[in-house]
């Protein structure tokens, strides 16, 4: 098992990596455990989450690929009888420290969910929402623009850019995804969060969401759950692979999908299990 | 490749067929509609026959026989000694019932002098003439020796006979309604001037000893109050409970328990609630009796388990993934919940909170324990007043021997079904209206 150790975090942290990559350590978990109840989901993840990169977590059914992600904003709080163990950092802070407030948290590190789950509002009020229970505009032309930023970084302005007080929830799936996202950006997150972004929608709806993921990768640090092994091998630069709870594998994209160190990471590539 | 065509191929034989049952299936369905209409025809059939005996009974109470008399405001009657310029009072003592009497004898041409006959127009008027002459005169002493025309009530036994409710073939003796009074009636009826009319004392009058004279006006007021209060107090006590204990309370034997207690109390009979109010605002807190504000407690304590279910229930109903997108965004719990969860839940809890005011208005029982059983003459003027409810005087006309006065709690129901239904088609408006939104 591809386990860091220590010293190689250390250097991580402290400094961009050597060998002519430009690479920063934007989260880190340390022996991450989660427990559901009795129920012990996740055993000791050691894993980087680099800055401006996509993260893939891929693993079959079960394997804690959520559970994990979850636990990246503290979304895993919202679960009774959910706990999380072990240490996750963002730039350096722990973010189940005291000093961190979730709320804060969870503005930098935003989430897109599996299911498009746009507000029962407007287009405009469900961009519009974050900035303003974050207080992040000081006036309505402010708002405006940052609602059309955020809408154009979804590459849903030019959809939408008439009738962006119609229902959000009356968009195509495809439409309402790139809304969501375009939701989590207008808070200025660092982080992004996707839970089997595409898992709701057609081909080309989700050809659509995976040019934005790499667009949006300049800005902000990706960490995105997928079924689907060409989605990994499209978007991503660094892929981990779960199983039962463990962290099998984590590695460059390229690596992982020709010469994983690890068998069970080829099996479930080449679709042997899963 | 051959040259065979398509259809020269030979056809598949059909197999066998098997017996899935198909027959039985179908007789089962539908003696399964069968029994569906039979049960809720049944049901309708009740409905239409308690609709029916309410309505036919209680039609006649909206109309009231009213008899439009010529009335001289004669002086020589209303102040014989012609001393109202230094005592106004004389004005207020004048015997007013001689003036209608006047009128009807001279609108009947009767001999004035004749005893027997003068004696029989008594119970012909309702009593309440006198008030009304009284108080038309008070308010405007220019009428003194003029000519009004003035519609007076006729008295609740000849109301009856001309709605034709009086068995005319009982002996003389034994009615209420002489035969006399009844040629009389028969007479004004043919020359225009008594006829029925539509019946707003019913709405305006409070209690009265006169059926002619009493209405459910106090009974709305007080109904109307409680219904407020019960409006303000049950909704937002009960709704801020409900989202305590489903957003925010921990899940843990505590809960369970008020949880489980809040369905018993749901269950707990009303009768069980006028015994609290009883005890705990009149006796303990010494809070004035027969008073809404009381009424309108004690049903708020009875309401609240309804809106408290209805409501949790309407929470619980808003989709998780509204929570999460929320909470992913970075809202607080707070935030989450008056921002998205309760504009999604409010259609429920409003539907709720009005079926639960509509049984609030229709009980009885707590009420005749904190002594809003009362014959209340007066409008409440506040809630603390003395006040009556609809469904209380329901049920003192009820207890009434008189006709008339059965005439009128069937008109009274009426009413009160009036009102529910009104706020259950509000509820179900409501509910169609805001219905999924997501
Ligand atoms: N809310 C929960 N309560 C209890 N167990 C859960 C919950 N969510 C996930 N689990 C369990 O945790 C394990 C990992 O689930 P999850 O993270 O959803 O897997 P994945 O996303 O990789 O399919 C599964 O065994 C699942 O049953
Ligand atoms: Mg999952």
């Amino acid at each position: 098992m591809n386990v860091m150790n220590e010293q190689k975090i250390e250097e991580a942290v402290k400094a961009r990596m050597t060998a002519g990559t430009n690479e920063v350590i934007k989260m880190r978990g340390d022996k991450v455990t989660v427990h559901y109840g009795e129920k012990q989901a996740l055993f000791d993840v050691d894993i980087l989450i680099r800055e401006n990169q996509v993260t893939a977590l891929i693993g079959p059914s079960g394997c804690g690929k959520s559970t994990f992600l979850r636990s990246l904003n503290r979304m895993n709080d919202t679960i009774a009888g959910c706990r999380v163990g072990g240490k996750i950092t963002l730039d350096n802070e722990d973010i189940y420290d005291r000093a961190i407030d979730v709320v804060e948290l969870r503005a930098r590190v935003g989430m897109v969910f599996q299911k498009p789950n746009p507000f029962p509002k407007s287009i405009y009020e469900n961009v519009a929402y974050g900035p303003r229970i974050h207080g992040l505009t000081r006036s309505k032309a402010d708002l405006d623009e940052v609602v059309e930023k955020s809408l154009q970084k979804a590459a849903l302005w030019n959809e939408v850019k008439d009738r962006l007080h119609d229902a959000g929830t009356g968009l195509s799936g495809g439409q309402q995804q790139r809304l969501c996202i375009a939701r989590a950006i207008a808070v200025s997150p660092e982080v992004i969060l996707m839970d089997e972004p595409c898992s709701a929608l057609d081909p080309i709806a989700t050809a659509r969401v995976e040019e934005l993921i790499d667009e949006l990768k300049q800005n902000y640090t990706i960490v995105i759950v997928t079924h689907s092994m060409q989605q990994a091998a499209r978007v991503s630069q660094r892929t981990a692979m779960f199983h039962l709870g463990y962290l099998v594998e984590e590695g460059p994209t390229e690596k992982m999908f020709t010469n994983p160190d690890e068998k069970r990471t080829q099996d479930y590539i080449t679709g042997r299990f899963g | 490749m051959t040259d065979i065509t398509a259809s020269s191929l030979p056809v598949a034989a059909p197999p066998a067929r098997r017996d899935i049952g198909l027959k039985k299936r179908y007789a089962a369905e539908a003696r399964f509609r069968m029994y569906g209409i039979a049960a809720i025809t049944f049901g309708l059939v009740f409905l239409a026959i308690m609709l029916g005996t309410i309505i036919s009974k209680g039609h006649t109470a909206f109309w009231q026989t009213t008899v439009t008399l010529p009335v001289t405001f004669d002086p020589t009657l209303i102040d014989p000694q012609n001393k109202r310029e230094s005592d106004p009072s004389v004005l207020i003592k004048a015997n007013y019932d001689k003036l209608a009497q006047q009128a009807l004898i001279s609108k009947l041409g009767i001999d004035a002098k004749s005893k027997p006959e003068v004696a029989k127009l008594k119970g012909f008027l309702s009593d309440s003439a006198r008030i009304q002459l009284r108080d038309m005169l008070v308010a405007n002493p220019a009428l003194m020796g003029q000519t009004v025309t003035v519609p007076i009530l006729a008295s609740a036994n000849i109301d009856s006979a001309f709605k034709g409710q009086v068995d005319l073939t009982v002996p003389e003796a034994r009615r209420k309604v002489k035969d006399q009074q009844i040629t009389w009636m028969n007479q004004l009826a043919a020359e225009g001037t008594l006829a029925e009319k539509f019946n707003t004392g019913l709405f305006t009058y409070g209690a009265s000893s006169r059926p002619e004279t009493s209405g459910v006006g106090v009974a709305i007021v007080g109904s109307l109050y409680m219904m407020a209060i019960v409006l303000v107090l049950a909704l937002l006590v009960g709704v801020a409970a409900s989202i305590y204990l489903e957003e925010f309370a921990a899940k843990n034997r505590l809960t369970d328990l008020i949880e489980v207690n809040i369905n018993n109390l749901a269950a707990v009979p009303s009768i069980v609630f006028g015994l609290l109010g009883l005890a705990v605002f009149i006796n303990f807190l010494g809070m004035p009796r027969s008073a809404a504000i009381v009424g309108g407690i004690t049903l708020s304590l009875m309401t609240l388990p309804t809106i408290i279910i209805a409501t949790r229930a309407a929470l619980a109903a808003v989709p998780p993934s509204i929570r999460q997108a929320a909470l992913g965004l970075g809202a607080s719990k707070m935030q989450m919940v008056f921002h998205h969860v309760l504009p999604l839940a409010m259609p429920g809890i409003l539907t709720g909170t009005i079926i639960g005011l509509a049984r609030a208005l229709g009980e009885t029982a707590p009420l005749l324990l904190i002594g809003m059983v009362a014959f209340v003459a007066n409008y409440p003027a506040t809630p603390f007043d003395p006040a009556t409810a609809l469904p209380v005087q329901i049920y003192m006309w009820a207890n009434e021997a008189e006709r008339a006065f059965v005439e009128r709690m069937s008109g009274a129901i009426i009413i009160l079904l009036v009102f529910l239904m009104a706020m259950n088609l509000t509820a179900i408006v409501l509910r169609r209206k805001f219905e999924r939104r997501w």
